[in-house]
């Protein structure tokens, strides 16, 4: 927001609320960062991290939600004031979503360490997309923080690539799976965190539906990426 | 979220575009003087009827101004005048030749303040109807309970008729002008500022006449109270300088006005 109220109390609560939201954002970053850290290196102690986190993350969510209330009860706010609290109310919720598929993450990489196939399964094959996933989630909180729509129609695009690497590689467990049923245990649980990957992209892909929404007033979530960029355009 | 080919919703679905709803009055080219200061600028605006249509900007934009217009009160003042159309059902109050008040009693005018005659409750309600109609005295008691039962006033004061009207409270008498436009049968209703003086549990006890008074009649409400025009209205107009920057439905103009200069104003940007 670029011009200021006449109560300057109110831009300083608008500006606090957003960085509460952003250092919610980092803490998901990091978390999602060491979840992935966590399976590449089959790491115990890095995923047991992640699963600690998970309660400052849900801390932080109750916090965000109650500074909105208590700015809408206050300040009635409207027009696009409005649009980034609901936004920022949106947001908050997909990023505490976001950190519950790291903790996932972070909660399979215990168990396929503990299984016996671990370390023949293809897991350098997530490294892409969960390396995508985390990076979507970032440049997410960075067009937030510059209100940035092309950034976010970018964001929109990426993600269909992550969906794209999640169907390649639920075709490659399949395989695994066939051919070697004692593989059938790790392979689900590969296939679960893939899964967690491939909403943490979608995540990142709501958070830049409601970029679009703060800035040009239009909700352009279920619509194709045709009509959002005629609304940017 | 999966990408489908839905067609988005329309942003204010509510209703309906305001240039499918019959007009009740229109504005055209209207320019008004105090003297020579030029205090309304060639405002255009259809104003639709049943419904509730609010004004909004800062003091001085020339709301006030405009109101006064629809009923030509202006004319108490001789520096004072006004150039251009306003159509009431197609009829040119301007240009009219009859007797203004006559326009008066079909556009009824709650003031800011409450202004009860120096008389009794009841007189209060059937003083204006003599001016217009010879009921006979149990016609004018129905009357009077009417327009006072509309007011919702009328459990309050049914056993002081008698009273005088200055004897109630602030938003009792508030409601005791309400009552009195409506007993002559008005078709519009000019409200100014008509809960500035008025504590929240009455100001929202003619918030809700206003909503019920909409199936009768065209309100016309001018309010500093951005929240009060959000919640009473259909429709609202954004003023500023003697111009009318932009006329809308009200959730649009709340959630996402078209002009830069709204969105300011509405979000306390405005300075």
């Amino acid at each position: 927001m670029s011009e200021k109220h006449l109560s300057s109390q109110f831009d300083s609560e608008l500006t606090g609320i957003c960085s509460k939201l952003m250092e919610m954002g980092g803490l998901i970053e990091t978390q999602i960062q060491n979840a992935i850290q966590a399976l590449a290196q089959f790491s115990i102690p890095l995923a047991d991290e992640v699963i600690q986190t998970e309660d400052r993350v849900d801390m932080m969510e109750v916090a965000i939600d109650h500074a909105l209330t208590s700015i809408i009860a206050r300040r009635q706010p409207a027009a696009r004031d409005l649009r980034l609290l609901l936004a920022i109310s949106k947001i908050t919720t997909n990023l505490e979503r976001a950190g519950d598929e790291a903790d996932k993450i972070a909660r399979r990489v215990k168990s396929i360490v503990e299984g016996a196939f671990a370390r023949k399964m293809p897991i350098g094959d997530l490294r892409l997309a969960s390396n995508m996933a985390a990076a979507l989630i970032h440049r997410a909180l960075d067009a937030f923080a510059r209100l940035d729509l092309d950034t976010a129609v970018s964001i929109l695009k990426e993600d269909d690539l992550i969906d794209r690497e999640f169907k390649g590689f639920t075709r490659k467990l399949i395989t695994y799976m066939m051919e070697d049923p004692r593989t059938i245990g790790d392979s689900l649980n590969l296939l679960f965190l893939a899964k967690a990957i491939e909403r943490i992209g979608d995540h990142a892909k709501n958070i830049a539906e409601f970029i679009i929404y703060i800035v040009k007033g239009t909700d352009v979530r279920h619509s194709s990426l045709t009509h959002i960029e005629s609304v940017i355009h | 979220m999966t990408q489908s080919n839905l067609s988005p919703k329309p942003d204010a679905p509510d209703e309906p575009d305001i240039s499918s709803l019959p007009v009740k009055l229109s504005v055209q080219d209207l320019n008004f003087y105090y003297g020579k200061f030029l205090a309304l600028k060639n405002i255009g605006i259809d104003i639709p009827a049943n419904r509730v249509t609010a004004f909004i900007g800062p003091s001085g934009c020339g709301k006030s101004t405009l109101l006064r217009t629809f009923n030509r009160m202006f004319e108490l003042y001789p520096e004072q005048r006004a150039e251009g159309r306003i159509l009431l059902d197609g009829e040119d109050l301007l240009a009219s030749r009859g007797d203004v008040a006559l326009i008066r009693a079909r556009v009824g005018m709650v003031f800011q303040k409450p202004t009860p005659f120096p008389m009794s409750i009841f007189d209060n309600i059937a003083f204006g109807v003599k001016l217009f109609e010879s009921l006979s005295r149990i016609d004018m008691e129905e009357r009077v309970e009417w327009a006072l039962k509309k007011a919702a006033l009328w459990d309050e004061v049914k056993d002081k008729l008698p009273q005088s009207g200055a004897s109630l409270s602030g938003g009792q008498q508030q409601r005791l002008c309400i009552a009195r436009c409506i007993a002559i049968r008005p078709e519009i209703l000019l409200l100014d500022e008509p809960c500035s003086a008025l504590d929240p549990i009455s100001t929202a006890r003619i918030e809700e006449l206003i909503a019920e008074f909409k199936t009768d009649y065209t309100v016309i409400i001018v309010t500093h109270n951005m929240q009060q025009a959000a919640r009473v209205s259909d429709y609202t107009a954004y003023m500023y300088l003697g111009d009318l920057i932009e006329f809308g439905e009200t959730e649009q103009m709340f959630f996402k006005p078209r002009r830069r200069e709204t969105e300011d104003y509405i979000t306390g940007r405005f300075g």
